[in-house]
């Protein structure tokens, strides 16, 4: 690992990892506190906490792996999920993500060149009245047509 | 303080995205504007559960129900309803009708509800915990701590007769009853909030909207079986839910309705929220508990059921959301009154997410027995943009489709079964007939395969296989042998799988395979997906009795598939053509026809 690689935690993610360590069950809930730091949960990152919680490197991958909430890449500045649950699948989440490929060449699980947007496809975002519904850093965008996909992603260009 | 208004804003997530906030703070803002700020107080409330109405704001009292209000609005609601006292009709549900008729019991949405886990939802301000007290909250636990022994509390539970609402139904007083009689002198109660089901979000609206009912629930739990330490397990996706409770946990400690010596009792309890992490297994109780631990979420053989041997090895009770928001009520009001709500087989009501192709999509709570016709058709206002009503998919993905000859049953835990779905969790997806049945069943196996842990074969293989079939079959290269063959691997895995996500996953395909066989037989026999959705098996051509040459579809084709000179008849050309659908869209004159 090279030093330019490596990630510093601030000190407050310092602190709370430390708060956390005699806890048992711990390890989902400090590597959400890394995530939201730093974005996604890079090796490097892994590396460390495996070292601050004293858990093999192994375990920490097993538990990021498995659940798809844990982002192993650096996503955009804006992160955009298209939500295709149920309701929203069937009214049309699949043409909002194909619109997001035709406006931005943006494929579910990309990042764009520039960095700015990166595509998700997520479950359920609990807003199944408003179906189909779309969300770009954490703003929540209802009964979304093709149309409009165009002007929600200007806002954040 | 009375007020001589309450404006109530509905806080819920739906609400909140279509910039509820806003208008919150306008109101207020105008409300000091124009002279009016201490006659009136604003509360932002959980979910109304008309959530294709929202934003919703309601006054007080005079019981004005006014949709989709924007924030620009708050001034003329200010200076119109509260100060000169004249509604702002535009914006009421109900325009027509006079001020007489348009209260919120006259809203058929409304009418055929009845609201125990939603009794709070929209009524009072979830981040204010004098506002729950004052609906008779932390009642339940004062007479638990202080009139009950733990026996009477289970004795309550099983007059009661409530069964667990995360989907088995199982009776909630025996879980309890196992986890009190178990040895130890450290046990768990914990609160399932992973609400994984796509299309629901009945556990998401009640805590946000009412969470205190859900820390009452637990700690009168903690009493029953004797524990001092409670977790809400809770889908990292739902922040606002989390603000919620973390909010009201706070409260409650400074009242002393929760941590040490409760209410001056001796008893204490205290509860902890852990993060679930985007894995739909972790609603299954035994991978939950491994998620709770830190672990991947991996499902463990039963028994020993979680009662006996869970959390870190000790006995746990583990109830879904509106389970535990059922509770309070119960203790309060006595389980003969919650028994006389419901059917024989299930009693108390049920919380829906009524989405998909309905008119009025939003959360009802109604009474165990009322039928799906009632729901769809008088609370749903049926189907929208007047298509005509294919099937009802309940369970989510483990559950079946319901056709329009059950539509008259009456539903329960007992009769979902015997009409091949099954409760579930009380996600309802109505489907019209632009739905292709088999592309449905396609999307939860897909959901299934992609959620399986991997740790059973049944599950793992099985699932794949009956994915690969339905992916042949809509893409037109699917065999009569097909049926069987997808029967035979349901089964498999109904009987085999560890975990009810596997043991239920084939659910979509067997009742739908067995409710709509034509449709099958139209996708492998015909070639044809009669809806239109299976881009494999339609093609696209041009009428020429209705092209008028305009070229409109032609400029818009993004693989120059279209051809023809202006105002004459324009082609499409088949090898070319990719199916997007994009010239349909675009023909102004309906000369585009799908086959």
């Amino acid at each position: 690992m090279s030093d330019a690689n490596k990630v510093t935690f601030s000190p407050q993610l310092v602190t709370f990892i430390k708060e956390w360590k005699s806890k048992p069950g711990n390890l989902i809930m400090v590597l959400h506190k890394v995530q939201q730091e730093i974005g996604y949960i890079s090796r490097e990152a892994a590396d460390e906490v495996a070292q601050m919680l004293d858990v093999p490197l192994a375990t920490i991958w097993g538990v990021v792996t498995f659940y798809h909430f844990f982002k192993l890449t650096k996503p955009g500045k804006h992160n955009i999920q298209v939500c295709m649950g149920t309701a929203c699948y069937l009214k049309g989440g699949q043409a909002i993500i194909d619109e997001l490929d035709k406006q931005l060449k943006l494929q579910v699980g990309e990042v764009t060149k520039d960095g700015n947007f990166s595509l998700e496809a997520v479950r359920c975002v609990g807003c199944c009245g408003l179906a189909p519904v779309m969300t770009v850093g954490g703003e929540v965008f209802g009964k979304v047509t093709k149309d409009q996909v165009a002007g929600i992603i200007a806002k954040f260009s | 303080m009375a007020f001589r208004n309450y404006i109530l804003v509905c806080g819920g997530t739906a609400c909140e995205s279509s910039r509820a906030d806003q208008i919150y703070k306008n109101l207020i803002e105008e409300c000091k504007a124009q002279g009016v700020a201490e006659e009136v107080q604003v509360v932002k409330t959980g979910c109304f559960g008309f959530c294709e109405q929202g934003p919703i704001v309601k006054i007080l009292p005079e019981d004005s129900f006014y949709v989709k209000v924007k924030p620009e609005d708050a001034k003329e609601l200010v200076s119109e309803h509260i100060i000169k006292g004249r509604e702002v009709t535009r914006l009421l549900y109900d325009k027509e009708s006079s001020r007489k008729n348009a209260k919120v019991e006259d809203i058929k949405f409304y009418q055929k509800q009845f609201r125990i886990v939603l009794r709070n939802c929209g009524f009072i301000d979830p981040e204010n915990i004098d506002e729950y007290i004052a609906r008779e909250g932390y009642q339940a636990l004062e007479k638990a701590l202080f009139e009950m022994t733990s026996e009477d509390i289970i004795e309550e539970l099983k007059t009661a007769g409530l069964r667990g609402r995360g989907g088995a139904g199982f009776p909630t007083w025996m879980k309890w009853n196992f986890s009190r009689q178990a040895e130890g002198a450290i046990k768990y109660v914990v609160c399932n909030a992973d609400e994984g089901d796509p299309g629901a979000y009945m556990d998401r609206s009640t805590l946000e909207g009412d969470p205190h009912s859900v820390l009452e629930a637990m700690t009168i739990c903690g009493k029953a079986i004797g524990a001092s330490q409670g977790f809400i397990y809770i889908r990292a996706e739902y922040p606002l839910a989390i603000h919620r409770l973390e909010v009201a946990m706070k409260q409650a400690r400074e009242y002393g309705l929760l941590g040490e010596n409760i209410l001056g009792s001796g008893f204490n309890f205290d509860i902890e929220i852990r993060l679930g992490a985007g894995a739909f297994v972790c609603g299954e109780e035994t991978a939950l508990l491994q998620s709770i631990e830190g672990k991947r979420g991996m499902p463990q053989p039963r028994p020993p059921f979680p009662a006996v041997k869970g959390l870190w090895g000790k006995p746990t009770v583990i109830n879904n959301v509106e389970t535990w928001a059922n509770i309070p009520v119960i203790i309060t009001k006595g389980g003969n009154w919650f028994s006389k709500i419901g059917t024989a087989d299930s009693k108390g009501t049920k919380v829906f997410a009524l989405t998909g192709k309905i008119r009025n999509s939003g959360l009802v709570e109604v009474p165990m027995g009322t039928t799906l016709r009632e729901i769809v058709f008088d609370i749903g206002g049926g189907i929208a943009n007047d298509k005509k009503f294919k099937a009802v998919q309940t369970g989510g993905p483990s559950g079946g489709v319901i056709t329009e000859e059950n539509l008259d049953t009456p539903i329960d835990f007992g009769s979902l079964v015997r009409i091949g779905s099954m409760m579930g969790s009380g996600g309802m997806i109505v489907m019209d007939e632009d739905d292709c049945i088999v592309d449905v069943a396609k999307f939860y196996l897909n959901f299934t395969v992609d959620e399986s842990c991997g740790k059973c074969a049944p599950c793992r293989i099985g699932g794949r296989s009956l994915c690969n079939i339905l992916e042949k079959i809509t893409a037109g290269n699917g065999t009569l042998q097909d049926l069987d063959t997808l029967e035979t691997i349901g089964e498999a895995m109904k009987k085999g799988s560890l975990c009810a996500l596997g043991q239920t996953a084939p659910n979509p395909v067997l009742s739908t395979v067995k409710h709509f066989k034509e449709e099958y037989m139209a996708h492998i026999v015909d070639k044809t997906c009669p809806s239109g959705t299976c881009k494999k098996l339609v093609s696209y051509s041009i009428n020429a009795e209705k092209c008028i040459g305009c070229t409109a579809c032609a400029r818009k084709c993004p693989v120059a598939a279209i051809s023809g000179e202006k105002k004459q008849v324009h082609i499409i050309d088949q090898a070319t053509c990719i199916k997007c659908g994009v010239c349909m869209e675009t023909c102004k004159f309906g000369a585009v026809e799908i086959h």
